[in-house]
């Protein structure tokens, strides 16, 4: 909302500067966006001159030279384009110093070889209006000299205001009058619509009928007749200019002043070319089409409200009106409508044909029905005014009446008031606030009772609206700062919260970035990752087509930075995320919460002394991995992967247990994959799905420590190629019993000649231990041929002679 | 004396001069086989003393001893001597540039500046008595818009501002079980509400979807903090009082915050809350410019708040939350924006953009 300055201080002029009475407003809830300039400044340079001599230009068909007399006694040569131009006018001129609106200052020139000192102006120059076919002729009666700021309104400062949505009555220089007068407590001028030159009663040649009145509560018009439709006065397109309205006719301009000033709507018809003088009010059917001012064809359905005239639709109620009866040069009759429509359904037909209009944007948010007739009343005004109209007796008003009780009152409790805010508000106080606000006052015994003006209807309802009221204007800029008492509240990170801290912290320590990525991903993504049935969230409206989807896994996004990472230059890339993927599930959405690590490149720095250390694969996944869930101490296996994951490299892939259940993956990712990133190292990655992870966490109980010793013995196993590190150390665990303490593989051995082919030899080393006793040679000889007998007879391995 | 024992003195002192003589613990083990060894003199003598006459052999077997004695002493405290000796000489042959770079430690990586400054926040608010609470990104129309309050005319509702789910069947942007993805995390104060009954003190940290063009202050994906405090007596003071202790947490100890009236559809009353600027004073920088920060207003703009509105209660009703009965606050804040203020960053996009040079910094 756009509010100049100039405009405002007819009905309200606080005695402040523009950046003093933007701050005032701010702080009291009307937020300013910043404070403009509208047209020209070096105003002192802006003079009424005559024109003495006005003659063609020797060398150019289109100018003339003329000279003027600014009042300074001398005769100013000015050059000038406009065809108008002719010797014994008044006109406006610019001298050299002058600012004009685009911020050009004027400097003496020469055109076509002639001195000119300034402009004759026309009045696009100075953005008071719209013409440019020639340039502004003024009063003779003014004199040569007199400041052109007494003549026309060369300049104002506008406030550029952001208007939340429950606030209407503020969409209108005279609701942002009502601000100021309450914030400054400068005096508000009376209503604009008090003097009402028309009258009530029947009208003669128009008829009004409302078929739908719950979507149409209130309908007023008036006949205006020997209209004379022509450009609007200096003044009014000066102001619509400022406040960023396109002055049009007089006509429209007056619609769209009153509509600027007090925040209501409202429709010119050409009475002429409304067929039948008759004016329907109903919902639209199904597939009818109205012709829009816009010149749009607009298909309706039954849900919307249009006005008809007999030979059909003629405007869509409250949005915007029809071509068919718009207001033209040749019209001399004018049917004036000021109606108020159900805001709801103003919204949703807005909506639904794409179509905002200032005046829908007013009329969807529910406008008081009272605010009809003030606006009937100031159109009327102004049509006889400023189009020289003359009203026709009678007022149609359809579907209001003036309600037979006042208005309920709202008992606002001072107990409630301070009880809320934090902070002792006198009555007094509040009363003088809500006065100054247009709101009654009435004294009550615990408070007062108060009555909402109809403008604010809407927006004040309960006594915490009131108390708002109170605060903003009188209790905010002092307010205590206090802290709540916090009865029986204390706060703590869930256990879920701190797994998920010591997850990402894990991470770091092994020197992983985080990186968030885009919840978004594209469905071409869930493509390249040859992923199927993930069951996607799609989303209706995305911004495009790489945004279109809810992503499915944390690879994607891990992916990207890794491409772009690595296309500016870093050799190695070690990154993970934490959070949500989305999925639907029996439909309804899913969010489990998921962590993911990716690595490229060496796994420790190169030096000067170790050039090459190894990049990172599947080991380097499985140290990550395990770093992570020891430090968090979740229980885990590692287990072969089959089927694999379809991105991963069908030989180096594994999927990850926590606790007994699956949780997810890790390997390296498959290189033709891994090439749709432009990544041609080998990548590490790992998923894990921690949604319900928190569950497996336990206190850590201690264990004995035992300070009998340890004896560690080696034992070599010939096995078939296919059997697992982990088949073998699990049968030896089992057959070691309780005092096998460890074991493990330290050396895998692969040799045709030595130990046949299809055959893989592991060296894994045992541990045995008791926490009673220190064992005997013979008590570990015995364990070590149950574990040999085991090897063999499970996985017919060979246990080679130590 | 005997020429024997002379001959044993002869044999000390001449081997005592070989230990002192010895250059290395090689030349010192040849001087101990010399005079110590099986075929050396000593020994031979002490093999001899049997053949001399008794009342010799006492002191000749005892001189012969004392002096064995004596040399290996003088054997083993050369030896010492020596291998010290050598010890440092070889180390010295071992020296090396120590002005070549150091074996690196394992690097450390960084949590994102987003996941930093929000456990920062929570930290703030854990201390000030707030639980941490979570709620769904993705949402219904009821959760995110009708129970918050918002008119059906609300512009967030417009496709143009909320994120929708495609779905089976007539779409209706006004249908409460229509889904969407959240566009604050205030959606997480009904759930919270609706999961027990008051004192409820909690943020609810997580990230929010609008359908913004990309530039240097908005995305369509970002990272908000919601807060809730609900009893039967916290007011709007209370607010500006928790919020200056975050504003001073996280901004410096000389913040001040002051409380802006605004519109919510979820508050009544509703603030903007702006933190004194920690860059300037009074809108100049140190240097005598138009601070760049506050935009020479001396105050920033870091979250909107106000007091809950009875319709947000009446939309939860029970257990508990009786409009008369109870009453709270709620802020919400942008965990970018927060850090951006206090780190310098100039445009949002680097939060999402991932590049380890700037994960680095934080």
């Amino acid at each position: 909302m756009r509010v100049p300055l100039e405009w405002l201080h007819e009905y309200c002029a606080p005695d402040l500067d523009v950046f003093a009475l933007a701050e005032r407003l701010a702080m009291t809830g009307t937020e300013v966006e910043r404070v403009e300039t509208h047209g020209v400044s070096g105003l002192e340079h802006f003079v009424v001159g005559k024109v003495l001599d006005a003659r063609q230009h020797p060398d150019a068909d289109r100018l003339r030279v003329c000279q003027v007399d600014t009042g300074d006694g001398e005769c100013s040569q000015i050059v000038c384009g406009a065809p108008n131009v002719a010797t014994g006018q008044t006109v406006a001129v610019a001298r050299p110093g002058a600012v004009m609106p685009t911020g050009v200052r004027l400097k003496v020139a020469k055109l076509r070889g002639q001195l000119s000192n300034g402009m004759i102006l026309a009045e696009d120059e100075v953005a008071i209006g719209i013409d440019h076919d020639g340039i502004m002729v003024l009063s003779d009666g003014l004199a040569a000299g007199t400041p052109l700021t007494e003549v026309l309104p060369l300049s104002t400062d506008v406030l550029v205001l952001e208007i939340t949505p429950n606030r209407p009555d503020c969409l209108a220089v005279y609701g942002i009058a009502r601000e100021a007068h309450a914030a400054t407590g400068a005096p508000l001028a009376a209503p604009p619509w008090t003097r009402d030159p028309g009258v009530p009663g029947p009208v003669a040649d128009a008829r009004v009928t409302v078929e739908c009145p719950d979507l149409c509560p209130r309908f007023t018009a008036r006949v205006f007749e020997d209209v004379t439709v022509g450009p609007s006065p200096a003044w009014l397109k000066a102001r619509l200019m400022a406040a960023g309205q396109r002055p049009i006719s007089n006509v429209v301009d007056v619609t769209n002043y009153v509509m600027l000033l007090i925040g209501q709507p409202l429709h010119a018809f050409d009475l002429d070319r409304v067929a039948g003088g008759e004016l329907v009010v109903r919902r639209a059917r199904d597939g009818e089409t109205v012709r829009t001012l816009d010149g749009q064809a607009r298909t309706l359905t039954s849900d919307m409200v249009l006005i008809a005239d007999d030979d059909g639709p003629t405007s869509i109620a409250g949005v915007m009106g029809g071509a068919r009866s718009e207001v033209s040069q040749a019209t001399t009759r004018v049917l004036m409508e000021v109606a108020t429509w159900d805001g709801a359904n103003v919204h949703r037909t807005s909506l639904a044909l794409g179509l905002r209009s200032e005046a829908s944007g007013r009329n969807e948010k529910g406008l008081a029905p009272e605010q009809a007739m003030d606006a009937q009343v100031l159109a009327t005004q102004l049509m006889i005014e400023v189009c020289g109209a003359r009203v026709a007796p009678g007022t149609i008003d359809v579907g209001y009446s003036e309600p037979t009780r006042p208005a309920a009152a709202i008992r606002l409790r001072d107990a409630r008031v301070s009880g809320l805010l934090g902070v002792e508000v006198p009555r007094s106080r509040s009363a003088e606030i809500l006065t100054a606000l247009q709101f009654t006052v009435a004294d009550a015994a615990d408070g007062l009772d108060v009555t909402v003006p109809a403008f604010r209807r809407a927006d004040v309802t309960r006594e915490a609206d009131l108390i708002e009221e109170v605060s903003r204007l009188g209790a905010l800029q002092d307010l205590p700062a206090s802290l709540p008492s916090r009865r029986g509240a204390s706060g703590r990170l869930t256990d879920r919260q701190r797994l998920r801290r010591h997850a990402a912290d894990a991470l770091t320590a092994q020197g992983l970035h985080e990186i968030i990525g885009w919840s978004f991903e594209s469905p071409e993504t869930a493509e390249r990752l040859r992923l199927r049935d993930r069951f996607p969230i799609d989303l209706r409206n995305p911004m495009s087509a790489e945004q279109a989807r809810l992503r499915t896994t944390l690879l994607g996004s891990l992916l990207d930075v890794a491409q772009r990472n690595r296309a500016r230059g870093a050799a190695v890339v070690r990154l993970f995320e934490a959070g949500a993927v989305y999925a639907m599930r029996d439909d309804v959405p899913v969010e489990p919460y998921h962590i993911a690590a990716l690595l490229i490149g060496p796994v420790r720095p190169p030096t000067w002394r170790d050039g090459a250390p190894p990049a990172a694969d599947v080991f380097a996944a499985k140290g990550v991995l395990a770093g992570l869930l020891d430090a968090v101490r979740l229980p885990w296996t590692v287990r072969a992967a089959d089927p694999p994951e379809p991105f991963l490299h069908p030989g180096r892939a594994a999927r990850v247990d926590l606790g007994d259940r699956d949780a997810g993956w890790l390997g390296e990712i498959h290189p033709s994959v891994a090439a749709l990133w432009d990544l041609t190292d080998p990548v590490a990655a790992l998923e894990l799905d921690l949604e319900d992870a928190a569950e497996l966490l336990a206190v850590p109980r201690y264990r004995d420590l035992t300070s009998f010793p340890a004896v560690r013995e080696d034992l070599a196993v010939i096995v078939a190629d296919g059997v697992t590190a982990a088949e073998v150390i699990a049968i030896v665990r089992e057959a070691g019993g309780a005092l096998l303490t460890g074991a493990e593989v330290f050396d895998v051995y692969r040799d045709e000649q030595r130990i046949g082919v299809g055959n893989v030899s592991l060296a894994l080393r045992l541990q045995f231990q008791a926490s009673d006793r220190t064992l005997t040679d013979a008590e570990v000889a015995t364990r070590r041929r149950k574990i040999a007998a085991a090897l063999t007879d499970r996985l017919r391995g060979r246990v080679r002679d130590s | 004396m005997s020429a024997l024992t002379d001959q044993i003195a002869a044999i000390e002192r001449e081997a005592s001069d070989a230990i002192a003589a010895a250059p290395g613990t090689a030349e010192l083990e040849e001087v101990r086989i010399r005079y110590l060894g099986r075929r050396a003199d000593l020994p031979n003598l002490l093999r001899g003393v049997a053949q001399l006459p008794p009342e010799e052999r006492a002191a000749t077997g005892r001189a012969a001893n004392e002096a064995r004695r004596a040399l290996e002493a003088a054997i083993e405290q050369r030896a010492g001597e020596l291998a010290a000796a050598e010890l440092d000489a070889r180390l010295l042959q071992d020296r090396v540039d120590v002005t070549l770079p150091a074996d690196p430690l394992p690097a450390l990586g960084r949590l994102h500046l987003m996941t930093r400054t929000q456990r920062e926040i929570e930290d703030v608010f854990l201390g000030l008595g707030f639980n941490v609470a979570e709620g769904p990104e993705v949402e219904t129309v009821y959760y995110n818009f009708d129970a918050l309050n918002h008119a059906p005319t609300h512009p967030a509702r417009l496709e143009t501002d909320t994120y929708y789910l495609r779905q089976e069947g007539e779409f209706d942007l006004f249908d409460g079980d229509t889904r969407l993805l959240r566009v604050h995390t205030s959606p997480a104060q009904i759930h919270a509400m609706e999961s027990g009954p008051p004192p409820l003190y909690i943020i609810v940290p997580g990230r929010v979807y609008r359908p913004d063009a990309i530039d240097a202050t908005h995305l369509p994906q970002f990272h908000q903090i919601e807060g809730l405090a609900v009893d039967e007596d916290v007011t709007l003071a209370d607010l500006k009082g928790t919020l200056l202790r975050f504003a001073r947490a996280i901004f410096g100890d000389e913040r001040e915050v002051r409380l802006r009236p605004h519109f919510f559809p979820f508050t009544e009353p509703s603030v903007e809350v702006d933190v004194s600027c920690f860059h300037c004073t009074q809108g100049i920088t140190p240097d005598g410019r138009r601070c760049s920060v506050c935009k020479g207003t001396a105050w920033i703009e870091i979250l909107g708040s106000g007091m809950v509105d009875p319709n947000v209660f009446a939309h939860v009703g029970a257990p508990g939350y009786d409009p008369e009965r109870v009453q709270g606050f709620a802020f919400g804040m942008g965990i970018e924006r927060i850090a951006m203020l206090r780190h310098g960053v100039t445009d949002l996009r680097l939060f999402y953009d991932d590049d380890i040079r700037f994960l680095e910094q934080f």
